[in-house]
């Protein structure tokens, strides 16, 4: 149902992973995640080591933040965030590169996994685990199934249908046997029979090597999925992989399923198998018109500018935009000097010419915007219901089902901004919820 | 460097336009332009330029003069209309001139005065046509004979359509149904040819501007409705397959019935108003008091297009 084919530009995808060099100052944020802010747990002129903790999770829905470098703490203060929003921070001067003594440096691989589940769930705690699809759901709150539900389903998507965006790639291409490895402690976690690695049919090499190492291990299936974006939205990768249908308002668990990042399962393993935090992110740099194509390791933190100037020197003089994430549901990034967060997956340059929108013409009722949408909404009737204030109405036409995947505006001919209308939609709808309460 | 872009997403588009969509339509009308030319002489291309050319400018003019809104006639809607009209009259000499009264009230009150493009409830082409139906009753109904291909003189006179003659109880034994498919008979200089409006249709489909939905039920319940009527008595119904070629239910099912504005937009709705679009025309043609029922019908279903829409949800996801 619904669903569109926007062109792929995976032009990153043969472009191995880097390393990138730490910065000489580290702005580290305290929100990194969805829910509260982590609480600073360390003051001015304090001497941390790479992965120590600095920011601990005390509301409910908040998750830990380590130091990504060694150094001394510079200040305690706030910082304006990628799109403009200043939020709580740690600012740390680079010194050495000084590792705590508990994270196991070696390359080698580490198999075997002997914590029980509950154990499991708390090493994602402590390391500070968060989902890494974008959503950055803390995994410690995602793997601890409430009373009542039951997991039937854990489903890693790898489908990266997003345009542009190569990281979960180039993971699935240089360390297949860590995923798998991460897959299979998040799977213990759960206790559940299977897990179900779903990857687009677009990405055969990731599909066969994967295949080939998930046959070492017991429940890992992997799932090829038809191309169409967007097959790696949550609930399309429910029905794709199960058959089920998560319902309007329900979350995965509901049907017996819970749906993971790739990347996520990547820093499961290091966090579980090697003690590490969560302190680096694996990142497409990639663009059209970029002399050179890249994806990173990069320490969490790191801004986008430092990003940018050992990726490339400088942007282009016809940079239009830059964007965090893919080019469907990425966002504009206002501010190149903003610390990178966990989950970020891209820096995406886009040319002036790719980045300018047509102008709006009339809407011809030709239905495109319906035919595309994968919740089976109706796009153009919300769009005008919130021009007009209804908003008790377009609630009821079920707004909130949008998950703003942008196929609607893309498909527009009269290139009407309907997924921004939505957007300013469900906020009124919201906004109107809270009033009544 | 210049200063960042900054919008919501998604940052990129399908390329697809309005703009794009018309011409495409214009494109697909070529072929049964070209058949009309064939057999109606240089009259069809005069009525047709006369046609396209005075949408266009009655457009404009309305746009500039009166609304005084940027003026949006390069997105081939005009054309669009002004082809469709030219397409429902008989490509005769008297045309020239009522064809341009035809427009101003398609483009005028059929379309402007709702506001323009996307807002018509009605098809812009259809109004234009039903009121030349009705203001020139005379002249609508005066068809050129066809004789052969590319044909150098007329009888205008003495043509009949198919439908008509069939209404007063003789269809002409000469009208075969080959001629019937291929566009060798009388009647609205556009829906003569059923093969040049076939090619047209699946260019359309191949583009994904119309689909399937509305042109096959539409003929779909034409021919079952028809056929059971010759069933029950072939000497006073016509044979269904004939009902299909002749007239404009293969121009309007097609072309007309399918245009975005006014028809429903939910896979389901268009189903139901293709079924009621064929069963108006069967039922106006049989009983009514015109030879065709193809334009009112469509109008009719155009009425009721807001309510379809309002029924016809598309399928929710988990629901």
């Amino acid at each position: 149902m619904g669903g569109v084919h926007p062109e792929e530009n995976k032009i990153s995808n043969d472009a191995a992973i880097e390393v990138m060099p730490v910065p000489a100052q580290m702005v580290v944020m305290m929100n990194q995640h969805l829910g509260a802010p982590a609480t600073p747990v360390v003051q001015k002129g304090d001497k941390v080591k790479v992965g120590q903790l600095i920011g601990e999770a005390q509301a409910f829905m908040c998750a830990n933040v380590h130091s990504p470098v060694s150094g001394t703490v510079l200040k305690v203060d706030t910082v304006k965030d990628a799109f403009g929003i200043t939020k709580p921070a740690v600012y740390i001067t680079v010194e050495g590169d000084e590792w705590q003594e508990t994270i196991d440096r070696t390359p080698d691989i580490k198999r075997e996994c002997t914590l029980e589940p509950q154990a499991i769930v708390a090493k994602l705690k402590e390391m500070g685990i968060v989902g890494l699809g974008g959503a950055t759901f803390p995994a410690h709150i995602k793997y601890n199934i409430p009373e009542g539900k039951k997991a039937e389903y854990l489903i890693i998507n790898a489908a990266e249908c997003e345009p542009y965006l190569t990281s979960d790639y180039r993971v699935m291409m240089e360390h297949p046997e860590e995923v798998c490895i991460g897959v299979s402690i998040l799977r213990k976690a759960l206790g559940v029979p299977n897990a179900y690695i779903g990857i687009e049919n677009n990405k055969p090499l990731a599909i066969a090597k994967m295949q080939e190492v998930a046959k070492q291990f017991e429940g890992i299936v992997i799932e090829p999925l038809k191309v169409k974006y967007p097959q790696g939205a949550e609930k399309q990768l429910i029905n794709a992989v199960t058959g089920r249908k998560v319902p309007s308002g329900k979350l995965p668990i509901d049907v017996g399923c819970v749906v993971s990042n790739l990347g996520t399962s990547f820093a499961v393993y290091e966090a579980v198998q090697k003690n590490k935090p969560l302190i680096e992110n694996i990142l497409t740099v990639t663009g059209k018109k970029l002399p050179s194509q890249h994806n990173y390791i990069v320490r969490i933190g790191t801004t986008y500018n430092d990003i940018i100037k050992h990726a490339i020197g400088q942007l282009p003089d016809t940079t239009g935009k830059v964007i965090s994430g893919g080019t469907m549901m990425g966002r504009a990034v206002v501010n190149l000097d903003a610390p990178t967060v966990k989950g970020n997956s891209s820096v995406l340059v886009m040319d002036e010419g790719e980045a300018r929108r047509n102008p709006e013409t009339a809407c011809i009722r030709c239905g495109k915007c319906m035919h595309a949408c994968p919740m089976g909404l109706e796009p153009y009737l919300f769009s005008a219901l919130v021009k007009n204030g209804r908003i008790e109405d377009a609630q009821k036409h079920n707004i909130l089902d949008c998950i703003e995947c942008g196929c609607c505006f893309f498909s527009c001919p009269a290139n009407k901004p309907l997924t921004d209308e939505i957007r300013l939609g469900k906020n009124k709808v919201r906004a109107m919820m809270a009033a009544k309460k | 460097m210049n200063l960042l872009n900054i919008s919501g997403s998604p940052h990129v588009h399908s390329d697809e336009s309005t703009k794009k969509i018309m011409w495409r339509v214009n494109m697909a009308l070529i072929p049964a332009l070209l058949v009309a030319i064939a057999y109606f002489g240089i009259n069809a291309l005069l009525v047709s330029i006369i046609a396209v050319v005075s949408c266009v400018l009655f457009q404009w003019l309305i746009e500039k003069f009166i609304l005084k809104v940027p003026t949006t006639i390069c997105d081939g809607s005009a054309v669009v209309t002004g082809l469709l009209l030219a397409f429902n009259v008989p490509a005769t000499p008297s045309m020239m001139w009522i064809v341009i009264i035809g427009a101003l009230v398609a483009i005028g009150i059929g379309k402007m005065t709702f506001g323009g493009l996307g807002k018509n409830p009605f098809n812009p082409a259809l109004v234009g046509r039903v009121f030349l139906l009705i203001s020139f009753p005379v002249q609508m109904t005066t068809w050129p004979v066809v004789d052969g291909i590319f044909p150098m003189h007329f009888d205008l006179a003495t043509g009949a359509t198919p439908l008509a003659a069939f209404k007063e109880g003789s269809l002409g034994s000469d009208v075969t149904l080959w001629d019937a498919f291929l566009g060798h008979i009388g009647g609205s200089m556009g829906e003569v040819s059923a093969l040049a409006i076939l090619i047209g249709a699946a260019y359309l489909c191949w583009k994904k501007i119309i689909s399937w939905h509305i042109p096959v039920s539409f003929i779909g319940t034409a021919f079952i409705f028809s056929a059971i009527l010759w069933l029950v008595n072939p000497d006073q119904y016509m044979d269904p397959l004939m009902t299909l070629f002749t007239g404009g239910i293969m121009l309007g099912a097609c072309f007309m019935a399918t245009d975005m504005v006014t028809s429903p937009m939910a896979k389901s709705g268009q189903l139901i108003f293709g079924v009621g679009c064929g069963l108006l025309t069967i039922i106006i043609r049989n009983w009514g008091a015109y030879p065709e029922g193809v334009s009112f019908a469509i109008l009719l279903m155009n009425s009721v297009t807001p309510l379809i829409n309002r029924w016809c949800k598309p399928a929710r996801f988990a629901e």
